[in-house]
């Protein structure tokens, strides 16, 4: 810290101070990053997932209005959960009958995949859809669920 | 049908005029509207919405839609990723067009909210015959 003030002295021209401001550029430029600060919304493949997790089980929610269950392909392998399908809007609707005036409802496959935060049992994996919310509930494995250890008394 | 991979558009919030009272968030629904000689056609995208949420309202042609989220039950769980977040959806619209209030339609499937707003119908040209005296 003390070199950094010592550059920045008047008259003194800090070799370094191009990469600085390199740095600091880059900074900027991964502020937002996902995983940077909870809350912060950053992906950018759809659907956007929401991920929690009790003592015994990891819950994903995906906003998925318009998909209908029968188009989507949900599998675990590993640690690794995997959302695939494909948005389509009734047949018949859009050009062939009128004008779109505003036209902002994305159509089209989507892919996405996550990495569970710990173990899970797979055989136990459920998932549904509701109100266009899907909820994927991933109970967690045995050995990796918080084991109480009890002090015995001498 | 594109082959090119969705993206996700974050929701934006509802600029409201005044500032609400309940401590509620709203957000704006991407919405499609299409016109065809009969009616006009609205979707609208509100996921975690279900049929009772749902409110239309269509005042001096100034068309609202609100839908209000039911619980989640995300109760007692620790977040670990939150990529979206959730409120109750509200947009407005001005209709140009004559719509025939009586028939208004909507359903709503699978967090999609469809409208139908029928035109009024235009009055039809009438042939007069011209009698011979």
């Amino acid at each position: 810290m003390t070199l950094t003030r010592f550059y920045e002295q008047p008259g003194f021209r800090n070799p370094w101070a191009d990469f600085e401001r390199m740095r600091r550029d880059f900074d900027t430029l991964f502020r937002g990053w996902p995983g940077d600060s909870p809350g912060a919304p950053g992906a950018t493949v759809f659907p956007a997932l929401n991920v929690s997790e009790d003592e015994n089980t990891v819950y994903v929610r995906a906003e998925i209005p318009g998909v209908k269950a029968e188009e989507l392909d949900i599998a675990v392998e590993g640690d690794t959960l995997t959302i695939k399908g494909e948005r389509r809007l009734e047949a018949g609707t859009g050009e062939a009958k009128g004008s779109y005036h505003r036209r902002e409802i994305e159509t089209g496959r989507f892919s996405r995949a996550l990495t569970l935060p710990g173990r899970i049992d797979h055989q136990r994996v459920t998932a549904s859809a509701c109100n266009g919310i899907l909820l994927i509930t991933l109970p967690k494995a045995e050995e990796t669920k918080p084991r109480r250890i009890e002090v015995k008394g001498a | 049908m594109s082959d090119k991979e969705m993206q996700v558009h974050h929701k934006q919030e509802v600029q409201q005029a005044g500032e609400p009272t309940k401590p509620a968030r709203y957000f704006v629904p991407a919405v499609d509207i299409y016109e065809t000689e009969e009616a006009v056609h609205l979707l609208a995208e509100m996921p975690g919405v279900d049929k009772e949420g749902i409110e239309i309202n269509l005042e001096n042609d100034t068309l609202t839609i609100t839908g209000l989220k039911a619980g989640n039950g995300e109760g007692a769980e620790r977040v670990v990723l939150r990529e979206f977040e959730t409120g109750h959806y509200q947009r407005r619209f001005s209709v140009a067009e004559t719509i025939d209030r009586e028939r208004i339609e909507a359903t709503m499937t699978n967090g999609l909210l469809k409208l139908v707003l029928p035109k009024v119908e235009p009055a039809k040209p009438r042939w007069i015959e011209v009698k011979g005296g």
